[in-house]
């Protein structure tokens, strides 16, 4: 505990008694984190420079160097997962940004209903990702599901050779990503709502004034101002997208195969059904990195307005 | 043409809330199906509705166990972040020092990090402690995660209450210290709650570290249980989502009862840029 009698002695001792407080505040919290989530991403770096088999404890652990990268990088499998990862994440993203931007645009003026939009809204977020999962899995199962009993009554498929959605690689990804959607876009429809209620009604007066159609004054006035609450969701879905892992694990497993597997589920693969630590960790690096760089392309691209502007 | 653009915005809203809760009823209706009618033509309104999915649950898959187990893990974890993530949300909120922006920017960045990442050495680490299939085994871990995340949720929150108070106070010759404990707390308690509830809800949902940190049907959590479900011929529909319901349920409640609060945690410190 920092000592409470210079805190009025002198306008500096004040100031660094506060300090002292501030960090006697902050460092539980903040050894917590560098202890249980700081530490070990460093140790994952270290494992991926092993090879390190569980499954093989009298081979050691020898230093291997960047041999579990190469492998990686050699490997059409770790290709693939990162294939299907961008995909997910690119087809999710955009998806979720449109249909949220198009909702958050008609909420906008709703004052009716708000607390039933608002609990609409929140309960898909809220429930647990597996749950999810198998809320649609069971919507697209072959023969329980309602998906296929409303198709065969359109009379768009064969009610004696129904479609397996999860058994084809391509069909497969409709109810992944349809989940992925339903979950998520309540959520950016949220994050872009709180930033429509930051913008300036002045501007679309004065928009109208100069003649400014809705669409013009879509263009010119909600999307630059909107532009702080699009990075934050962009780079939230983004990041999100590319570490997904609970939602592809219960749905289809990766499978058919290996048709919509991860990098995530590869990794996962790796380390606890062949229990090679270091190869596992090699992947768990690369998903990282890559998110980071992710993080940092888009401050770049879409944060280059932000700062410097005085707001 | 007016008229129809004035419909619009409810026109949509009916579309999204029916939309976001069609799944939820679809799955309640088919849990209460008897398994032999789950596979004729669905129907939106059930013929009839019977308990033996809930009942075989509990009867067969023991399913208080994985409950048991989520609300322990869950509450503990959350209990241990909100005393700890208050007092370094309330400094990084409201006093002055060095570094401070540095760390409130460290703190975002890991709640936004993979959670596969870090995932190889605390399983190592967990199996040289012995933790691996334990309670805290699992407590340990969500720290990761929910200890950024309750700090950054009560940075926003704290930065909403109002200064004056706590600068009267000040004025008064309490202690910064004092007027934390006696001014800012009881203040703050509703955004300590509905942090509270958004971390355990967090905790309650995670499944990547569950599955890897657990070993068998004794301490699995909610959503490993469920995810791990197989039935001896075909997927058993009726108990599967008899247990999602029963999964969904604790998070519904408080999203039913706190969604104001909810909504204004999650996008207080997203949106201010």
């Amino acid at each position: 505990m920092p000592d409470r009698d210079t805190h009025h002695s002198a306008p500096v001792g004040a100031e660094r008694s506060e300090a002292r407080l501030a960090w006697a505040f902050v460092l539980p919290a903040l050894s917590a984190v560098l202890l249980i989530a700081i530490f070990p991403l460093a140790w994952t770096v270290w494992e991926s420079l092993h090879l390190h088999d569980l499954r093989m404890p009298w081979r050691g652990r020898p230093f291997v160097g960047l041999d579990n990268y190469a492998e990686a990088l050699g490997s059409p499998r770790f290709w693939g997962a990162l294939g299907h990862t961008a995909f997910f994440t690119l087809s999710t993203v955009a998806l979720e940004v449109l249909f949220g931007l198009i909702l958050a645009l008609a909420l906008r003026r709703a004052f009716r209903g708000r607390g039933l939009i608002r609990t609409a809204v929140l309960l898909p977020w809220a429930i647990p990702t597996v749950v999810t999962a198998l809320l649609w899995g069971f919507l697209f199962d072959s023969r329980a599901g309602i998906v296929n009993a409303v198709a065969i009554d359109a009379g768009v498929m064969d009610a004696e050779r129904p479609l397996v959605w999860f058994n084809s690689a391509v069909w497969a990804w409709v109810p992944v990503i349809l989940a992925d959607v339903w979950k998520m876009t309540p959520f950016v429809t949220l994050l872009l709502l709180a930033g429509l209620q930051n913008v300036d009604e002045t501007l679309y007066e004065a928009a109208r004034m100069d003649g400014a159609g809705p669409w013009q004054q879509f263009v010119h006035v909600t999307l630059p101002q909107l532009r702080p609450a699009l990075l934050v969701t962009l780079i939230f879905r983004t990041l999100d997208g590319f570490r997904v892992f609970d939602l592809i694990y219960v749905m289809t497993h990766g499978g058919p195969g290996t048709a919509t597997e991860p990098v995530a589920l590869y990794a996962f693969d790796a380390l606890f059904d062949h229990l090679r630590f270091g190869y596992g960790s090699a992947l768990s690096v690369i998903i990282f990195v890559a998110t980071f760089l992710l993080a940092l392309v888009y401050l770049r691209v879409l944060g280059a307005g932000l700062t410097g502007r005085p707001e | 043409m007016r008229r129809l653009l004035g419909w619009l915005p409810a026109a949509v809203v009916a579309l999204l809330v029916l939309s976001a809760l069609f799944p939820f009823y679809w799955a309640a209706v088919a849990s209460l199906t008897p398994e032999a009618r789950l596979f004729e033509r669905p129907s939106l309104i059930p013929a009839e509705a019977v308990s033996d999915h809930y009942r075989a649950l509990f009867d067969e898959r023991d399913f208080w166990v994985p409950i048991r187990n989520s609300l322990l893990v869950a509450g503990t974890t959350t209990l241990l972040c909100v005393p700890v993530g208050a007092v370094c949300a309330y400094a990084l909120a409201r006093l002055q020092f060095r570094g401070k922006s540095a760390i409130l920017a460290f703190i975002l960045a890991v709640t936004m990090f993979p959670q596969i990442s870090i995932v190889s050495p605390l399983y190592l680490l967990l199996r040289s402690l012995g933790l691996i299939n334990t309670y805290p085994g699992l407590v340990l871990p969500y720290l990761t995660f929910a200890m950024p995340l309750t700090v950054w949720l009560l940075v926003g929150f704290f930065r909403q209450l109002p200064r004056s108070l706590e600068e009267a106070a000040l004025m008064d010759g309490a202690s910064r210290l004092r007027t934390f404990w006696e001014i800012v707390l009881p203040l703050a308690w509703p955004g300590l709650a509905t942090t509270a509830i958004i971390t355990f809800i967090y905790c309650w949902n995670e499944f990547l570290f569950a599955l890897s940190f657990t070993l068998g049907p004794e301490r699995q959590t909610v959503p490993v249980a469920i995810a791990l479900f197989r039935g001896q011929y075909q997927v058993p529909w009726g108990q599967i989502l008899a247990a999602a319901v029963l999964a969904t349920a604790p998070v519904a409640i408080l999203v039913l009862l706190f969604q104001r609060r909810i909504v204004s945690g999650l996008t207080a410190g997203a949106v201010k840029g």
